[in-house]
C-alpha cells in the first residue's frame, strides 16, 4: 500500500548512498532529468536504413515472415474490394465490424453492396474487423495500432480475423522513427494535445500464436488467427 | 642459440600430476618443439579451484599467492587445460580486488598465462605438429576454455595436422560434461545424466578416441564411457599432438 | 513454494528417474537454443545491443529511486494509482483491495512472475474471488495445480498427451469423443473455454516487461493476445510490477526490446508488444476504467548496494533457462522454487535468504552458458559462486564438504607435504585400479563411482618424476 512508499524509497536510497554527498545528489537528479528529456537513441539495427520504396518492401517481407499476408491497393478507394476479396477467397462471411476512423467511413464501400459494415467496438461476436495503422515498422515487419475514439483496442484483439489498412507513406525503419511520429502527433492534438501517451499502444507483428505445447507454434492463441496488410502504394 | 629462449613454466594442474602424467611430458615436449625452454617449480599444487568454487574464499587466496609467487620469474605459465589456466587468467585477479599489490601481481600473471595448445598456436605461431594417428576421433570443448578463453578453433586446426587423423565434430561439443569440479560429486544423479547425454553424443559420430584438453572432463567421460563398457579410448589432446599414445588411454589397463 | 518443502538432491534425483519429463525437457532443447542463436546471428548489432540494453538497466539501477519518483508521478498524471509494497503481504493486501472495491467475482491473469512470486492465485481464491490464468502454458499448470517450470514456458515439463487428458477431464462441456490429440485442437479447445472468461471478468492482472518513466507506460510483451484481452475486458487493470522493471525512456524500451525476444524465443519481436499508460481516455470506447500499479519490493531494493545488483539487470527473458544442462536434466519444478535455472538459483537466496536456498547456488556445474547467452550480460556464476561464498562465510554450506575443503587445503597450501601425499595416493590408487586401470568403488568416493569408474593414475606424479628427471639431468 502507499504506506510502503516511503519505506521502499528509503531502502532505495540507502542502497545508493543518498543523502551523503549533495553534489552527487544533485547530479543525479540532473543526469535523470536530461536522460528523460534526450530520449536518446540506442544503436538502431542498419537494416532498415532504406530508401521510403525498400522500407515498405523490408515491412512487407518481415509481416510475411510472421504470417501476416499482404495485398497491395494504388489508393483508398481499392479497399473496400480488397476487403470483399479476401473474404471471399478466405470463405469468411462478408461481415465487418470497422473503427469509427472517418478515414475508413469515407472509403466507397457502395461498391461492395454484398459487404455489411458496422462501426464500433469489437464484440465477442464479431468475425471479422478493419482498421487503420498509426504507422508500419519495416525493421521486423511491425504494426503500431493507436488507440482512441477512431481506433478501439478490442478490434485488434477479438475478431478472429484482423483486416487492417496501411499506407506505405507511414512505414517507417525502426521503432524509434514511430515513436517520433507517435509523439509529435500527440503534442499536435492527438489525446487532448498535452503530448501524453494514448491509453493504449499496440506493436502487432502477424497474427497470435503460442508454443506453450511441446515448443510446437500455433497460430490462433486468444488474438486472431489471421493477420491481413491491405497496403495503399499512394504516396500523396 | 641467438635468441634468448622463451622461458615457460609448467603449471601442470593438480589432476594431470596425480592422475596422468604423460600429459604433463606430451606438454614439456609441445612446448620445447615450440622453442621454449620449460621449466616445473616445485612449489605447485593446484590452481584453487575446488576451494574458489566451494565459497572458500581465504584459501583460494592463499592457494593463488602460492601460485602467482611461484611463477613470477617466467615469460610465460602454460597449463594443459583450459579451466586451471582460466582460473589463473580470469579469476585470480578477482580474487584480490582491492588489494592493490596483490592484484597487479595477479593481473601480470594473468596476463602471461595460456592453455596450452592456444599457447602453441596463438603465442608460438604453431601451425602443425609432426604426429600421426590413425583413424577417427571426436573433440569435447571443455566449458572454461570454450567460454572464458575462447578456444575451439585453436586444437581442431592442430589436429588437422596429424597424420591420419579422422576428426568428425561431436554434436553438442559445447554443452558441459557434468564433471563441473565439486559438483559432480555433490549432485551425482544430475552430473551422470549430463555425462549420459555426452557419451551418447560421442557414440553417434562413430569415433573410437574421444579427446579434450582438460582431465576432470577427461577422467569423467572415460569414467562413463568406462562403466558403460563403450568401446572409446579417451585421451588428452595433448598427447594426440605430442605423438605419445604409447600408454593405456584413460581409464585403460595395460594390454592384455 | 516454501523453504521446507524443498529437498533439492531428492527432487533433482527424482527429476531425473522421470521419463515422461526427460521427454517434454527435450523439446527446451531442440526448441530454444538453435532458434535464439539464429536470430542473434541475423542481427549484426546484436552484441552492441547488449551492451546497450546492459548500460541503459546500470544507469536505471543507479537511479532507480529518482525513476521510480518520476514513473510514479506519470501514472499519477494520467489517472492512474501506484500501491508501494514491501513485500508480497503487502502487494496482496493492496490487489485483494482493489479487487473488492470492485466487488470482482472473477479475475483474469495475463503471465505474470511476480504473480508467483507473491501466491497471488491462492489469497484470491481465499477471498472469494477466481483467478483465471490466461496464458495458455499457466492455465495448464493452475489446472493441474502446479506451478510454472519455466519462466517464459510455463508447461514445458508436460507432453501433449498429458494435457489432452487433462483437458478431457476438465472441459466436461465438449464431447467425450472429440478428437485432442494434436497441438492445434488443445490450443483451439483452451480458445474457445478461456474466451468466455475474458468476457466476463471484473478485473484483468497483467505483469510488465518494463515500466517507463518518462511516460508512466507499462509495457507487456506477448504472443498469444492474453494479455491484451485481460487489460482491455474488464473495468479495472492491475498492472503487478517489480522495481527494477522501470526504464527511463521508450527509446530504452525499444533497446532492450531488440534483445528480449530473440534471446527469448529467437523471435524477430514479439507478436505483441503492448504499451498502456492510465485508464481509458475520454473520448475511447473501449479499455479499462480503472488504472492500478502494484509495485513491488520484496527484498529487491536490498540488492543495490553489493554485488547482487546486478541480478537487477534481468529481463526475465529465460535465455539462461534455455541453455542451461542442470535444468535440461531435471525441469524447473525440482529446484522448488519461484524462478528456476540460473537466474532462479541467483534471484531466490536474495528473495528467501541463503539459508533457505543454499543447495540451488550449488547446482551448478559453472560451464557459463548461461552467461554467455545473458542478454543482460549478467555474470550468472560468479553471482552463483558469491552465494557459495556468503553459504560458507555463514557456515551454511554443509559441515562435510567444509571439513573436506580444508583438509584438501590444508595440504594444498603446503606444496611439499602435498607433493608426498599426493605421491603415496597415486601409488596407492593405481594398486587398488589394478590391471583394469580403473576403479568401482572407492570408499568417500561414492558420488563419483557409482554411476562411472574412477581411471586410475599412472602410478608416479609427475613432480616426482620431473624432479627425479632434473635431477638426473643436473
Ligand atoms: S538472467 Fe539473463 S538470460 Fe537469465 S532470464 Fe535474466 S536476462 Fe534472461
Amino acid at each position: 500500500m502507499s504506506g510502503d512508499r516511503e519505506r521502499v524509497l528509503g531502502s532505495l536510497r540507502r542502497g545508493l548512498g543518498r543523502g551523503q554527498d549533495a553534489t552527487a545528489d544533485t547530479a543525479a537528479r540532473t543526469a535523470v532529468a536530461q536522460r528523460i528529456d534526450r530520449r536518446q537513441r540506442g544503436p538502431i539495427p542498419a537494416r532498415s536504413d532504406l530508401n521510403p520504396a525498400a522500407q515498405v518492401e523490408l515491412f512487407e517481407t518481415m509481416a510475411r515472415e510472421q504470417a501476416a499476408t499482404v495485398v497491395h491497393v494504388a489508393d483508398p478507394d481499392g479497399v473496400p474490394a480488397a476487403v470483399a476479396d479476401y473474404l471471399k477467397a478466405a470463405n469468411l462471411p462478408p461481415r465487418v465490424r470497422v473503427a469509427p476512423d472517418p478515414a475508413l467511413g469515407a472509403l466507397p464501400w457502395d461498391g461492395q453492396p454484398l459487404l455489411e459494415i458496422s462501426t464500433g467496438r469489437a464484440a465477442a461476436e464479431d468475425l471479422v474487423s478493419l482498421t487503420g495503422a498509426f504507422a508500419g515498422i519495416a525493421e521486423t515487419g511491425t504494426l503500431m495500432l493507436r488507440s482512441g475514439a477512431e481506433h478501439p483496442t478490442t478490434l485488434n484483439f477479438l475478431p478472429d480475423v484482423h483486416i487492417v489498412v496501411l499506407r506505405a507513406a507511414d512505414v517507417v525503419g525502426p521503432y524509434e522513427d514511430a515513436l517520433d511520429r507517435l509523439r509529435s502527433h500527440e503534442s499536435n492534438g492527438g489525446n487532448g494535445g498535452n503530448g501524453a501517451m494514448p491509453r493504449t499502444v499496440n506493436f502487432v507483428t502477424g497474427p497470435s500464436r503460442t508454443a506453450d505445447i511441446e515448443q510446437t507454434i500455433q497460430l490462433g492463441a486468444h488474438g486472431p488467427r489471421r493477420l491481413h496488410i491491405i497496403l495503399i502504394d499512394e504516396t500523396d | 642459440m641467438a635468441e634468448t629462449p622463451i622461458r615457460v613454466g609448467l603449471f601442470v594442474t593438480c589432476l594431470v600430476d596425480l592422475f596422468r602424467p604423460s600429459v604433463g611430458f606430451a606438454a614439456v615436449k609441445l612446448l620445447e618443439d615450440a622453442g621454449c625452454q620449460v621449466d616445473v617449480p616445485a612449489a605447485q599444487t593446484c590452481c584453487g579451484q575446488p576451494a574458489y568454487n566451494s565459497g572458500d574464499r581465504a584459501d583460494a587466496k592463499a592457494i593463488a599467492a602460492q601460485v602467482i609467487a611461484a611463477f613470477e620469474g617466467f615469460d610465460y605459465v602454460v597449463a594443459p587445460s583450459g579451466s586451471c589456466a582460466g582460473m589463473l587468467r580470469e579469476h585470480y585477479p578477482l580474487l584480490f580486488a582491492g588489494d592493490a599489490g596483490m592484484e597487479a601481481r595477479a593481473r601480470a600473471l594473468a596476463g602471461r598465462t595460456y592453455e596450452l595448445v592456444s599457447f602453441l598456436t596463438d603465442v608460438r605461431g604453431v601451425r602443425a605438429v609432426d604426429a600421426s594417428f590413425p583413424g577417427r576421433v571426436t573433440y569435447h570443448d571443455g566449458c572454461s576454455g570454450l567460454r572464458e578463453l575462447g578456444i575451439r578453433a585453436q586444437p581442431r586446426a592442430l589436429l588437422a595436422s596429424v597424420a591420419g587423423l579422422d576428426l568428425t565434430e561431436l554434436p553438442d561439443s559445447d554443452v558441459c560434461c557434468g564433471f563441473g569440479g565439486t559438483f559432480c560429486v555433490k549432485y551425482p544423479d544430475i552430473s551422470n545424466a549430463m555425462v549420459g547425454a555426452k557419451t551418447a553424443c560421442v557414440a553417434e559420430t562413430g569415433a573410437k578416441t574421444l579427446l579434450a584438453g582438460d582431465l576432470g572432463c577427461l577422467l569423467n567421460m572415460a569414467g562413463k564411457l568406462r562403466r558403460d563398457g563403450v568401446d572409446v579410448r579417451v585421451r588428452h589432446v595433448a598427447e594426440v599432438l605430442a605423438g605419445m599414445t604409447a600408454q593405456p588411454a584413460i581409464g585403460d589397463g595395460e594390454p592384455g | 513454494m516454501s523453504a521446507a518443502d524443498r529437498s533439492f538432491s531428492e527432487n533433482a534425483r527424482a527429476a531425473v528417474a522421470d521419463p515422461q519429463l526427460r521427454r517434454a525437457m527435450h523439446h527446451v532443447k531442440e526448441g530454444f537454443i538453435g532458434k535464439r542463436a539464429k536470430a542473434a546471428a541475423r542481427l549484426p548489432e546484436f552484441e552492441v545491443l547488449r551492451d546497450a540494453a546492459r548500460d541503459i538497466k546500470d544507469h536505471t539501477l543507479a537511479h532507480l529511486d529518482l525513476y521510480l519518483e518520476r514513473y510514479e508521478a506519470q501514472v499519477i498524471e494520467r489517472g492512474g494509482q501506484v500501491h508501494w509494497c514491501a513485500g508480497p503481504a503487502e502487494a496482496r493486501a493492496a490487489i485483494l483491495d482493489i479487487c473488492r472495491q470492485a466487488g470482482a467475482r472473477t479475475v483474469t491473469k495475463g503471465k505474470s512472475m511476480i504473480g508467483e512470486e507473491i501466491d497471488i492465485n491462492a489469497h484470491l481464491e481465499a477471498a472469494g474471488i477466481t483467478p483465471v490464468e490466461t496464458d495458455l502454458g499457466e492455465y495448464i499448470v493452475q489446472m493441474r495445480h502446479e506451478r510454472p517450470s519455466h519462466i517464459i514456458a510455463p508447461a514445458v515439463h508436460l507432453t501433449k498427451d498429458v494435457i489432452e487428458a487433462d483437458f478431457r477431464a476438465q472441459h466436461r462441456q465438449f464431447p467425450a469423443d472429440r478428437s485432442l490429440s494434436e497441438v492445434p485442437e488443445l490450443v483451439d479447445e483452451a480458445r474457445q473455454v478461456l474466451r468466455q472468461r475474458f468476457l466476463d471478468a471484473d478485473v484483468g492482472i497483467t505483469g510488465a516487461n518494463f515500466l517507463v518513466a518518462e511516460t508512466g507506460s507499462s509495457i507487456i510483451v506477448t504472443n498469444e493476445g492474453n494479455g491484451d484481452l485481460t487489460q482491455i475486458l474488464p473495468r479495472v487493470h492491475i498492472v503487478i510490477a517489480s522495481l527494477e522493471k522501470v526504464v527511463p525512456t521508450l527509446e530504452d524500451a525499444a533497446t532492450i526490446l531488440r534483445v528480449l525476444a530473440r534471446s527469448a524465443t529467437g523471435q524477430e519481436f514479439s507478436t505483441y508488444t503492448t504499451v498502456s499508460t492510465g485508464p481509458k481516455r475520454p473520448d475511447d470506447v473501449d479499455g479499462p476504467e480503472v488504472y492500478h500499479v502494484v509495485l513491488l519490493d520484496n527484498g529487491r531494493s536490498d540488492l543495490l548496494d553489493g554485488p547482487f545488483r546486478e541480478i537487477l539487470r534481468c529481463i526475465r527473458c529465460g535465455a539462461c533457462i534455455n541453455h542451461c544442462p542442470v535444468y535440461h536434466t531435471i525441469g524447473g519444478h525440482a529446484y522448488g522454487s519461484v524462478y528456476p535455472g540460473p537466474i532462479g538459483a541467483v534471484l531466490t537466496p536474495a528473495l528467501e535468504g541463503i539459508e533457505a536456498a543454499a543447495d540451488l547456488p550449488e547446482a551448478s556445474s559453472f560451464c557459463g552458458r548461461c552467461e554467455a547467452v545473458c542478454p543482460m550480460r549478467i555474470p550468472l556464476p560468479k553471482l552463483l559462486r558469491h552465494w557459495r561464498e556468503r553459504a560458507y562465510d555463514q557456515r551454511v554450506t554443509p559441515g562435510r564438504l567444509r571439513a573436506g575443503i580444508g583438509l584438501w587445503a590444508f595440504f594444498a597450501r603446503r606444496p611439499a607435504l602435498y607433493g608426498f601425499v599426493t605421491g603415496l595416493a597415486a601409488r596407492l590408487l593405481r594398486a587398488l585400479g589394478g590391471r583394469g586401470g580403473r576403479l568401482a568403488r572407492l570408499p568417500l568416493a561414492g558420488g563419483w563411482t557409482r554411476f562411472r569408474d574412477l581411471p586410475a593414475p599412472e602410478g608416479r606424479t609427475f613432480r616426482s618424476q620431473w624432479a627425479a628427471k632434473k635431477g638426473a639431468r643436473s
